[in-house]
């Protein structure tokens, strides 16, 4: 058997555990397993490692069950395992048992931002003294790009409210779900990963930031989804913040 | 470009972990080794910590994810990875494994064995070339922990590496360890091993803990390579009789799962140091 077809046979072991173990092996299937175990094991960390919350809130034999399913089925495609598991979130909300969590996939989706914002490119937040000098009327050309870390989630459940009693109190403090939904940045300036909320309204404006629209362009794409939209009260958060990594002033 | 060399001493995998206490306390230790795979997002705190400890320590990259071994073609993407993480930090040796880990698209996230013949020689020695070229750079491979063997082997490991070293100009890693855990698992002498091995390949030595597991033959013993404990007595003994031979080399401990203190690892660390000094 050539190395390629030897290789096809182990691989496809490792992964169908009902498969026949490759031709020609010298070893029992106990130390076949080793391999499907250190496999398993250390993927099973990789993910429990980025949902730490999702964990709690499931349980440690779910989690375990749902990670070995998600690896079978969403094996990593590189070894730079940084990209791996980001559809874990999406996978667990399809499993009948988390449809007693509707909030899960909305938590999944701030913990990967927590992940992807911890090794997401380093920039020196905007210095804001330029907006000093500006001319009022001129605010609304302005251009503001987000630092590369910065993301945003916008939910219908109190998602960080749900977070931070999940990932600091030793007994998880109960919280209401119908208490409203809530936006949340996820940022890192600096070296460390910041979450806050944000007023309503704010994800479809950040959306349109990202996309490329001007400071009065964004702010009425906002308005136009989130009536309330309080423009004056995001960019003062985002600016404390840090969440952007440039601010231009419009050419003319 | 690898700019510098690692001395002959002993040293450690780095862990964020003990980021802390290695930037207080200073330590007086020979070099660090990270696994290129945990650099590789765009920026952020590893990259802070590694960059800062690079400023004082020499660092050698130990890759675990370039499937040498694979049967297909090198991933070009990572290779080009490692290859930026090597100019970004410089380091003294870039090393890998006799190993295959990814299968067409699929990255299966362990070390792999491989067996023993002219075909897969010839594989491994096509990509070791690839990789010396595109690192401008001699690395290291390693004599793999394994589990399961192969009847169509052709040859010893040893021969294989020795032939790898010969036709590449590749220099060798010794894992002590992975000597003691496949020594058990296939019941061959882990002295006559270590006593065979071509040293004048021999660019760097790993140590590290092994788990026993309970075995489903009691006459055969199952052994797992975990890094999650002390070096034990025996692969002590194993290296302090390869250094007798071999001399000073550059000496790592790895210990990646159930992290101790610092104070404990440097202390292994410290163990390795004063077998070195005896040598």
């Amino acid at each position: 058997m050539d190395a390629d077809a030897l290789q096809r046979a182990f691989a496809r072991a490792l992964t169908d555990h009902d498969a026949a173990l490759p031709p020609g092996l010298v070893g029992s299937p106990a130390r076949f397993n080793v391999h499907r175990n250190n496999i398993a094991a250390s993927l099973t960390a990789v993910l429990a490692s980025r949902y730490p919350v999702i964990r709690r809130l499931v349980g440690d034999d779910f989690f375990r069950a749902a990670a070995g399913d998600f690896i079978a089925r969403h094996p990593p495609q590189s070894p730079a395992l940084m990209a791996f598991g980001g559809a874990f979130g999406a996978f667990l909300t399809a499993l009948e048992p988390a449809a007693s969590l509707p909030y899960l996939p909305d938590i999944a989706r701030l913990e990967w931002a927590r992940h992807a914002a911890y090794h997401a490119a380093d920039a020196e937040p905007a210095d804001l003294s330029i907006m000093a000098d500006l001319d009022p009327d001129r605010l609304p050309l302005l251009r503001l790009t987000l630092h590369p870390s910065a993301a945003i989630i916008g939910s219908p459940f109190p998602i960080l409210s749900i977070w931070r009693t999940n990932s600091f109190d030793a007994a998880v403090i109960p919280i209401a779900l119908d208490a409203g939904g809530e936006t949340v940045l996820v940022v890192r300036p600096h070296l460390d990963v910041v979450t806050a909320i944000m007023p309503d309204g704010s994800d479809e404006f950040i959306a349109a930031l990202a996309a490329g629209a001007s400071l009065g362009e964004a702010a009425q794409a906002a308005a136009a989804h989130t009536a309330a939209f309080d423009l004056t009260a995001a960019l003062a958060e985002l600016f404390r913040r840090q969440a952007f990594a440039a601010i231009i002033p419009s050419a003319i | 470009m690898i700019a510098t060399s690692i001395p002959p001493r002993a040293g450690v995998g780095l862990k964020l972990e003990h980021y802390a206490a290695i930037v207080a306390e200073r330590p007086d230790i020979g070099w660090f080794e990270v696994h290129p795979e945990n650099y590789m997002g765009a920026g952020g705190p590893p990259h802070h910590m590694l960059s800062r400890i690079r400023r004082d320590y020499p660092l050698s990259l130990h890759g675990v994810g370039l499937s040498i071994g694979s049967a297909g073609p090198l991933d070009r993407d990572h290779l080009a990875r490692i290859a930026a993480l090597v100019s970004r930090y410089e380091p003294g040796l870039f090393s890998e494994h006799l190993a295959w880990s990814s299968h067409e698209t699929a990255y299966l996230n362990d070390l792999l064995p491989l067996p023993y013949t002219a075909e897969t020689l010839s594989l491994v020695v096509s990509h070791v070339d690839e990789v010396q070229e595109a690192l401008d750079a001699r690395i290291c491979i390693e004599n793999p922990s394994t589990y399961v063997r192969f009847a169509d082997d052709e040859m010893s490991e040893i021969d294989f590496l020795a032939s790898l070293a010969r036709r590449t100009g590749c220099g060798l890693l010794l894992d002590v360890n992975n000597v003691c855990v496949s020594a058990a698992n296939h019941g061959f002498d882990p002295n006559t091993y270590v006593d065979g091995f071509p040293v004048e390949h021999v660019g760097e030595i790993h140590l590290a803990g092994h788990a026993r597991l309970p075995a489903d033959d009691p006459a055969a013993p199952l052994l797992v390579d975990t890094h999650d404990r002390a070096v034990h007595a025996e692969v002590w003994a194993l290296y302090e009789r390869f250094v007798k031979r071999a001399g000073a080399r550059p000496t790592l401990v790895e210990w990646d799962n159930d992290i101790p203190a610092w104070s404990v690892l440097f202390g292994e660390a410290q163990a390795a140091e004063s077998i070195l000094d005896g040598c």
